[in-house]
């Protein structure tokens, strides 16, 4: 599994006639207890993908909601070990659904990458977002996650031009992330017409699924994307959704739920 | 051999100024560790300065703008009553304090203002933490017409209200940043973030020898002028080069300015001063160097302040410029091969020094420098009689009186 499980979850909604629902959580947010629960919902929803963040003390690429879901895991004692045992808890209950971490290099370089490689592999996980490391610099944890069958997902942007393309795609696995907007997570809002042509030239150059992500927060929005792409990834809009139920004393875990069962149902090509 | 030395003979051999090399590497620190967004800008930056820096015309242009504007060369001056209070060597101080802006900051932002404005960029924005780098950038913005946001946590906003008010004066928008410690790593992180929302036409002008490769390098080379001069100056004076250069170390612009031009100088010895806070046994310093271990932030692989998980540590000096976990990557290459020695100094330690210095000297010294001013006693008694030593006196104190009253228990 692991590599396949990915491609095997854009290939089933694509025979669904639909995009993969690509549901990003940070570890350990609102709560250790209620994240699970809330994964766990996702996937009830129709999440066909989960992302799990690991928190950094200094996320450069998020926008206000994701940087105050870091600082609350971390508050609440979540570290990239942490994060492992959680993903293994999910994999021990959902055997079909991909799992990606999403995060920093630093956390990962602290752990060791070949430390980190087996790590992730023995809990289940199926592919790697490192914010930060660009192809330039993720060679020695590409060869280590490649070694135990783990993707490594890199993001292409509205500023990687036809020249640089081919370097950001070398060496990808599952599929490439296009973040659809310039900018930090959850904060512009897509602008599907705009990104239409890049997001057609960025698969037919990598041969793999194109999710797209960063500005998707309504159903409206996940419809109209789900139109141009193989998947769509959804971080901020969940992570609000999730933390405002925990302040309102609702059911997290409920929420969740019909957050991905609205966003599933957008998936659906028209 | 022991490894130390082996790499120290082998560098030598090689030649400092090969460093970094094309990928922005001072060995295992360094490189481009930014979002894919951000690559496309730091790669067009990169080979935007590497033509600069060869360019005649541009470099006649910077040049006339350091000496009518900025007031370069900066002196460099015989600090007697200091050298006979200590009894060793000479002590000399590099007058960057006198500057206009009253700190070395402005070298590099003139620098990059110009590299700006040659790609076509109509936007700067900066973080700043004492906010020196803030007003040198927000004087050349002034000065060339460019609007110019200013990013500052919002505890130094708080310490170091004077040189807000500079900055708003000088017409930059000042947006202090609540995130995470508030100081100066979240105000490049939050600097970062806007120039991921706006990579077209923003340029992002560092104030420091760290971030992403080509910054480490190009403000440690415009910054470089300050070493230049003191060859200069210390072959006129002296007639031969200093025994020692000594610096404070924050990020690390005003320690390389002064050092690189020295490196490949075997006889001369680097001294670079880290902020050790409350006490180098507690948890408040901002020593990375004597503190940390190395690992990627904003950009680089250098020494960090850091948790077993790789979590960023809060970093604490009474000093705003020196309050970061980090420190340059070249720095680091300077620790790891053993050219450069590190040092610290107390808050408490500061504090005296900057009080020496102004009673003897008549100079109020920021109390980023008084940290290397901290440990000159027992450099010039190492080096000893007949021997130079020379100290980067990088900005003035006026900033720092507020806090400085404070922590004598004074009221102003």
């Amino acid at each position: 599994m692991t590599v396949a499980r990915i491609s095997s979850a854009f290939a089933n909604a694509a025979s669904q006639s639909r995009a993969a629902l690509v549901l990003y959580v940070m570890a350990g947010d609102p709560t250790l207890e209620k994240c699970e629960e809330v994964l766990d919902a996702l996937v009830e929803g129709g999440a066909d993908i989960i992302e799990l963040g690991f928190p950094f003390s200094d996320p450069m690429a998020e926008g206000p909601s994701i940087q105050l879901a870091s600082q609350r895991a971390l508050a609440n004692g979540v570290t990239l070990k942490k994060t492992l045992a959680i993903a293994q808890n999910f994999r021990a209950k959902h055997s079909q659904t991909g799992l990606i971490l999403m995060g920093y290099l630093n956390p990962i370089e602290s752990m060791g990458y070949e430390v980190f490689a087996k790590n992730a592999a023995n809990a289940g996980v199926d592919g790697v977002i490192v914010v930060d490391a660009p192809p330039e610099e993720d060679g020695e944890l590409r060869e280590c996650l490649k070694a135990n069958d783990i993707a490594i997902i890199r993001l292409a942007a509205p500023t990687t031009d036809a020249a640089r393309l081919p370097k950001v795609i070398e060496g990808v696995e599952g599929f490439v992330y296009y973040v659809s907007v310039a900018g930090v997570t959850g904060v512009k809002a897509i602008d599907v017409a705009a990104i239409k042509e890049k997001v057609a030239i960025v698969k037919a150059a990598a041969n793999l699924p194109v999710a797209i992500g960063f500005g998707i927060r309504t159903a409206e929005a996940a419809h109209k994307t789900s139109q141009i792409a193989d998947g769509i990834v959804i971080g901020a809009a969940v992570v609000d959704s999730v933390f405002a139920a925990h302040q309102n004393g609702q059911n997290c875990a409920q929420v969740a739920r019909e957050f991905a069962m609205q966003m599933r149902a957008a998936t659906q090509k028209d | 051999m022991p490894q130390r030395a082996a790499n120290l003979a082998e560098t030598r051999k090689n030649n400092w100024d090969q460093y970094p090399d094309e990928n922005g590497k001072f060995g295992q620190f360094g490189g481009r560790f930014v979002a894919e967004t951000l690559m496309p800008n730091i790669l067009a930056l990169d080979e935007a300065y590497q033509f600069a820096k060869n360019d005649e015309a541009f470099k006649t242009e910077l040049s006339g703008y350091l000496k009518h504007y900025v007031g370069r060369p900066s002196p460099l001056y015989f600090a007697e009553r200091l050298t006979a209070h200590y009894g060793g060597a000479k002590i000399y101080f590099k007058r960057e304090e006198l500057n206009h802006t009253g700190a070395h900051k402005i070298n590099n932002c003139m620098g990059q203002i110009l590299l700006a404005m040659r790609m076509g960029k109509t936007r700067i924005i900066a973080e700043t933490g004492a906010g020196q780098h803030g007003v040198a950038t927000a004087t050349v913005c002034a000065r060339f017409g460019l609007p110019c946001v200013v990013y500052m946590g919002a505890k130094d906003v708080a310490r170091q209200s004077p040189n807000v008010f500079r900055m708003k004066l000088l017409g930059a928008e000042v947006r202090p940043v609540t995130a995470g410690t508030q100081t100066l790593k979240d105000a490049m992180n939050e600097a970062l973030r806007d120039w991921v929302s706006n990579p077209d036409d923003t340029f992002y002008i560092i104030g420091t020898a760290a971030g992403p490769h080509p910054y480490p390098a190009m403000v440690r080379d415009f910054q470089s002028v300050i070493g230049n001069e003191t060859k200069v100056q210390m072959l006129e004076m002296e007639g031969r080069l200093p025994d020692a250069v000594v610096a404070c170390i924050g990020g690390g612009s005003n320690a390389l300015g002064l050092f690189h031009p020295f490196l490949n100088d075997d006889s001369v010895k680097i001294y670079g001063v880290e902020a050790a806070g409350l006490g180098l046994d507690t948890d408040k310093h901002a020593a990375a160097m004597a503190g940390g271990r190395p690992g990627v932030l904003h950009g680089n692989r250098t020494y960090l302040l850091q948790d077993d998980d790789g979590q960023i540590l809060d970093a604490h000096s009474i000093s705003a410029g020196l309050d970061y976990p980090g420190v340059g990557p070249e720095l680091s290459f300077l620790k790891d091969t053993g050219r450069a020695t590190y040092l610290s100094t107390t808050d408490d330690e500061a504090l005296e020094a900057f009080q020496l210095c102004s009673r003897l000297e008549g100079i109020l010294p920021a109390l980023e420098p008084s940290h290397a001013l901290a440990r000159i006693g027992e450099i010039a008694r190492e080096i000893g009689k007949g021997g130079l030593v020379v100290l980067n006196l990088s900005g003035r104190g006026d900033k720092d009186i507020f806090t400085i009253a404070e922590a004598l228990g004074n009221k102003i």
